[in-house]
């Protein structure tokens, strides 16, 4: 019995170094260490033995089993870990391949501006203001300075719906409607962005369609310093960097003293280049003190309290900020040239 | 307005400013100088010569072979083309070597075998306005006054040797319309003195042609003087005069017209002259006109005046309209020998409302319309009739004779001192603003901090303290102006809520792939009418009194047919996928007639069409109804607006089997459907869709949406799935419904996960499969709990829909 143990075992341990998968491999467990397998019957021959040899065949069987156990064991886990490099092999990619695209969107660049300005003075302590786009002639221009025969009225022709009724030529209404809606009370710190409306052929540097962002600041000793050292801050902001600016006399009929201010060229830094038309300064907005007769319609006494409002153009900033040359891009939606703004 | 340099350095010595220095002065100033024009375009060795011979050129009909003495030791042989070249003329002559505008050099040439020592020129050919030149000059060569000598710089003759500015001139400053407020303004910036022509000279007047003036209309016009010039000799006016009118932009005329404009530009005060021979009996009546009258203006175009026109009449006709054009009845033309010279305030909204109701805008009309120096009505007249004495021949046949409503009061304008340095954020000293007003000639005594100023008639813009303000700052300098921020009470900014919510929105829109556009709130009624409204079905597009065009027309009602429009025009620059959206105000109202501001409602709206990302790997499917549903569930989601349902609809212009209306509890706010395919294609577009809310019923819900803390379950769920077979027109959204009735509190959730048609179900049916997780917090479910529950809806299932249970 001995030798048939021994012949087992090595019969078996042949086999096992020989099983190629796991399946052959449980067949051999089965076939030796089941309970109808050899192991077993060659145990199962145990009764016809002396009473002295049981206990050392008993235990050489023992062994046998435990040998067969671990050999089987350990070719299980080769054929495992064959496997699964087999399988890490089979699974290898190119990795240059390009990856599954998640379709990308993008906000309009103009939008993008706004949004950029916004926080900027919203950051400054501003609220953000909304007015109608269809206004009234009062608000667009009467209570802006601006009386039905005024000469200035020849620098915005306008859509009209009604003798009454238009389309806003300007953010600006925003100014005394928000002054009326805080009631006297101050500061007054909003800005407005919003769509306007002006009788222009489209080209190059004209849309009938545009969008301003107008600014304004009601309170006690605003002085006209305050609004330099503001509209500074916000094109430092804007154009991340350290900008010159200047202040050069001009005029809203709702502002006085009315400016505009012009900003080292964000280009050339100011040495001249065609952007600026080699001036070195780039113009950026119109601003001014607010006008008392605007204060007053505001229902602000021009006597105890002094403001600044200015305007700006997020299409000049986008076409400064981007080097865009056509005005009439903003407004074609042409996806080719919206998605070189998705990352804005 | 077009300023002349070498003009202005007669009034304002210039020396040592360049004209670009004086445009950076004007600029920093408060004017702003557009331009810069050197009149001389590089114009060189070209000079004044006399045409001795004109001869026919033997191999050329149409050239002609000149002699020209340009004062050189031999007579030059010209070969020249212009149809005007005759003998006797004094022309401009090109000298070989000379240079002209564009880089033209003129050689020693041959034309036609016959050999040319030069060109004789033509004004366009020595860079002169062709519009401004009389219709002879701008066909032929231009032809010199005789007394011009020979052999003479051109460029001197011509006044090339000139640089114009072009100011940009800014609605108040109509002071700078003339020459003199030019020259003030310069003088100020520079602080330089100012010399202007005086005209003193007592000249003999007679009284043989009297004029007596009547003001019907004072109102607008207060203020009319007028005299008469007799034994006029009409021509062509000197050579300097014409040279500073095509500066100035203005076409010369004849002598007399010239120096009405002449005068004009020096004093800002327009002028005009009348045949006095055709003003009945001397008389001159300023009214207003009646409806029905009409005029026949020099133009040769007859207009019908208001009874708000303003006529010029001799009290029987009308002999022009005032300020805006004369008539053609008393031009001033070949054979007048006797002129009315008119000079007068008219009221600017008068001049502005005829100019405008004519569209007729002349350099006059421009200048009535931002009110005229009164004190200058005369002197300007005076001056005219000088120059007229002393460049047309005549002798004066009338006194001045003006007729003058009111009197012209001084305008005195207090300044403080410390309100000034108030609104300015500078320390500027009293000596400075003193000097200021030194510079701008503006009489001024301070007392006690206030400054009384005196403020000349030329300056209409100033007449409150402001004005004097904005006066000291730009002559004082923004430049020294500092930057600071404003201080005391600080306000905290912020969006508001709807601000904030539209961001997420569009950034949200951003993050699942679609592309923000803005499309012109303005668009055309057959646009809007392309689909059938679902949003606002009552609005009526609100349209523009004068439409630039018919594709700008109405104000739009809704987003959508525009979003057509640009994946018509993506798609036809190749673009295979196209996913856009626009988030802007539409413009709502139920009038006819607008007599009130509409409502500006917020939409949404989006539109996919095509494929969206293909890849190497598969084609991805394009997209269908459900990936638009899909997007825009995840984005109520997000925002957590609850209680959307889609409901079946067929508005026109959409596919009728796979539209939707989005109802939000119950009420219509949005559409979601595809294109009718033949809407599409009428685009060029394969399957589209498209979607639009109306913002403010989801702003409302998600600014609403209640975030609130609940505790995580401690007692576990329960799964069944649930398969039925129902007639197929049953909407699914239905059979939820009354799942989520019939399972009450402890149904958490249903969820659909098939669902099918074919044969082993049979005609007509549909097999739908749900899975329904039911959970209470307080305990753990027993199983007859749970089959309680489901076995309810079934039953409500079997009731309310014939469900029958698959098994
Ligand atoms: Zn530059």
């Amino acid at each position: 019995m001995r030798e048939k143990l021994e012949s087992l075992k090595r019969e078996a341990e042949e086999k096992i170094r020989a099983a190629s998968d796991p399946e052959g491999l449980k067949e051999l467990r089965v076939k030796y260490l089941g309970k109808k397998g050899e192991i077993t019957s060659v145990l199962r021959g145990m009764k016809d033995l002396s009473p002295e040899e049981r206990p050392v065949v008993g235990a050489l069987a023992n062994e046998v089993r435990n040998r067969l156990e671990e050999w089987i064991r350990a070719k299980e886990s080769e054929l495992e870990e064959a496997r699964l490099q087999a399988r890490l092999k089979r699974e290898t990619v190119d990795v240059t391949l390009p990856g599954q695209p998640r379709p990308l969107g993008g906000v309009h660049p103009l939008n993008a501006v706004i949004e950029q300005i916004e926080d900027i003075f919203v950051g400054m302590g501003f609220e953000v203001a909304e007015g109608p786009e269809v206004e009234t002639d009062y608000y667009n221009f009467e209570a802006l300075n601006l009386p039905k025969d005024h000469p200035a009225r020849d620098m915005q022709d306008s859509f009209y719906i009604t003798p009454e009724l238009l389309l806003r030529t300007q953010t600006s209404p925003v100014q005394v409607r928000s002054m009326q809606s805080k009631e006297g009370k101050v500061p007054v710190k909003i800005i407005c962005p919003g769509k306007v409306y002006r009788r222009d052929d489209d080209d190059a540097t004209h849309s009938h369609q545009f969008t301003q962002v107008e600014g304004l600041v009601v309170d006690r000793g605003i002085a006209m310093s305050e609004l330099h050292g503001t509209l500074l801050a916000f094109a430092e902001q804007m154009f991340g960097e350290k900008l010159e600016s200047r202040l050069r006399p001009s005029y809203f009929p709702f502002t006085e003293p009315s400016v505009e201010m012009d900003i080292s060229c964000v280009q050339c830094g100011g040495s001249g280049c065609r952007m600026c038309k080699y001036s070195g300064w780039i113009e950026i907005l119109g601003a001014g003190m607010v006008h008392p007769r605007v204060l007053e319609r505001g229902g602000y006494d021009s006597e105890r309290y002094t403001g600044f409002a200015f305007g700006m153009g997020p299409e000049r900033i986008a076409l400064l900020k981007y080097g865009i040359d056509d005005i009439r891009q903003f407004y074609t939606n042409d996806l080719r040239f919206l998605r070189q703004f998705q990352s804005v | 307005m077009l300023v002349s340099y070498q003009w202005l350095n007669q009034y304002v010595d210039l020396n040592g400013v360049t004209p670009e220095k004086l445009a950076e002065e004007l600029t920093r100033g408060g004017i702003e100088v557009d331009v810069i024009h050197p009149l001389d375009q590089g114009v060189e060795n070209v000079v004044t010569g006399v045409v001795k011979k004109v001869e026919p050129h033997p191999g050329a009909d149409r050239l002609r072979v000149c002699t020209v003495d340009a004062g050189k030791e031999e007579p030059l042989n010209i070969v020249c083309g212009a149809p005007n070249v005759a003998e006797g003329q004094t022309v401009a002559v090109a000298l070989p070597g000379a240079r002209l505008p564009g880089g033209v050099k003129i050689k020693k040439t041959k034309l036609r075998g016959v050999p040319s020592e030069g060109m004789i020129c033509s004004a366009q050919e020595l860079g002169m306005p062709e519009k401004l030149l009389p219709k002879e000059q701008q066909e032929g060569i231009l032809v010199l006054p005789a007394e011009t000598g020979v052999g003479e710089d051109a460029k001197a003759v011509l006044g090339l040797e000139d640089v114009v500015l072009e100011l940009d001139l800014t609605p108040n400053r109509s002071d700078c319309l003339s020459m003199w407020g030019v020259a003030y303004e310069v003088a100020a910036l520079l602080d330089r003195e100012v010399h202007l022509p005086v005209t003193e000279e007592r000249m003999p007047v007679g009284k043989t042609k009297p004029v007596d003036v009547v003001l019907d209309a004072e109102e607008d016009c207060p203020f009319y003087a007028t005299q008469v010039v007799e034994g006029i000799r009409l021509g062509e006016s000197p050579r300097w005069m014409q040279n500073r009118l095509l500066a100035a932009g203005i076409r010369p005329i004849n002598n007399v017209v010239d120096i009405t404009n002449y005068v004009m530009l020096e004093y800002g005060q327009p002028l005009h002259a009348f045949d006095y021979d055709q003003v009945e009996d001397g008389e001159i009546v300023v009214r207003r006109g009646g409806t029905g009258e009409t005029v026949t203006t020099l133009d040769g175009v007859t207009r019908a005046c208001d009874d708000r026109t303003l006529l010029i009449t001799d009290g029987t006709k009308p002999i022009g309209i005032a300020g805006v054009m004369g008539g053609e009845n008393s031009e001033v033309k070949e054979g007048t020998t006797t002129v009315l010279i008119e000079s007068a305030y008219f009221a600017p909204e008068s001049i502005r409302r005829t100019a405008r109701r004519l569209g007729l805008r002349s350099e006059a009309s421009t200048r009535f319309e931002k009110g005229v120096d009164p004190e200058r009505v005369i002197p300007a007249l005076t001056r005219a009739v000088e120059l007229m004495v002393q460049l047309a021949g005549g002798k004066v046949a009338s006194p001045v004779t003006a007729e003058r409503m009111g009197e012209i009061e001084d305008v005195i304008v207090e300044l403080r001192h410390n309100r000034l340095t108030g609104v300015l954020g500078v320390q500027v000293e009293e000596k400075a603003v003193l000097d200021v007003f030194r510079r701008l000639r503006f009489p001024t005594e301070v007392n006690d901090g206030v400054y009384r100023v005196q403020v000349p008639s030329r300056r209409p813009d100033i007449s409150i303290e402001v004005d004097l303000i904005e006066e000291v700052a730009r002559l004082y300098g923004y430049d020294r102006i500092p930057t600071t921020l404003p201080w005391g009470q600080q306000s905290p900014g912020a969006l508001t809520p709807e601000q904030r919510l539209r961001r997420v929105i569009r950034h949200s829109l951003r993050d699942a792939g679609f592309h923000e556009v803005i499309n012109y709130s303005l668009t055309s009624p057959d646009r809007l009418r392309e689909l059938e409204p679902v949003l606002y079905k009552e609005a009526r597009p609100i349209r523009i009194s004068m439409p630039m065009s018919d594709e700008r027309k109405v104000l739009r009602t809704s987003l959508v047919p525009q979003l057509l429009e640009t994946a018509e025009y993506n798609v036809h620059r190749r673009e295979e996928g196209v996913s856009v959206f626009e988030l802007a105000r539409v413009f709502v109202t139920e009038e006819k007639k607008l007599t009130r501001q509409p409502e500006e409602r917020w939409a949404l709206a989006g539109l996919v069409t095509g494929a969206t990302s293909p890849h190497w790997q598969k084609r991805n499917g394009a997209p269908d109804f459900f990936t638009v549903k899909g997007m825009l569930e995840w984005l109520f989601e997000r925002l957590g607006v609850n209680g959307i349902s889609f409901e079946a609809a067929q508005p026109e212009g959409y596919h009728p089997g796979r539209t939707a209306r989005i109802k939000q509890d119950g009420r219509v706010i949005g559409v979601l459907g595809q294109v009718h395919p033949k809407t599409a294609s009428a685009h060029d577009l394969d399957d589209t869709y498209v979607f639009e809310l109306d913002l403010e019923p989801v702003t409302e819900a998600a600014l609403n949406r209640v975030i609130r803390y609940e505790t995580l379950p401690k007692h576990p769920d329960t799964t069944r799935d649930l398969a039925l077979v129902v007639d197929e027109g049953i909407p699914v959204g239905e059979l939820e419904k009354t799942i989520h009735s019939a399972g009450g509190e402890l149904l958490q959730s249903v969820s659909l996960f098939d669902v099918f048609t074919g044969e082993q179900i049979g005609e007509g049916k549909k097999s739908v499969a749900f899975s329904l997780r039911y959970q209470a917090g307080d305990r753990t479910l027993t199983d007859e709990e749970v089959a309680e529950v489901h076995q309810n809806v079934i039953q409500r299932l079997e009731e309310k829909h014939g469900a029958v249970l698959r098994k």
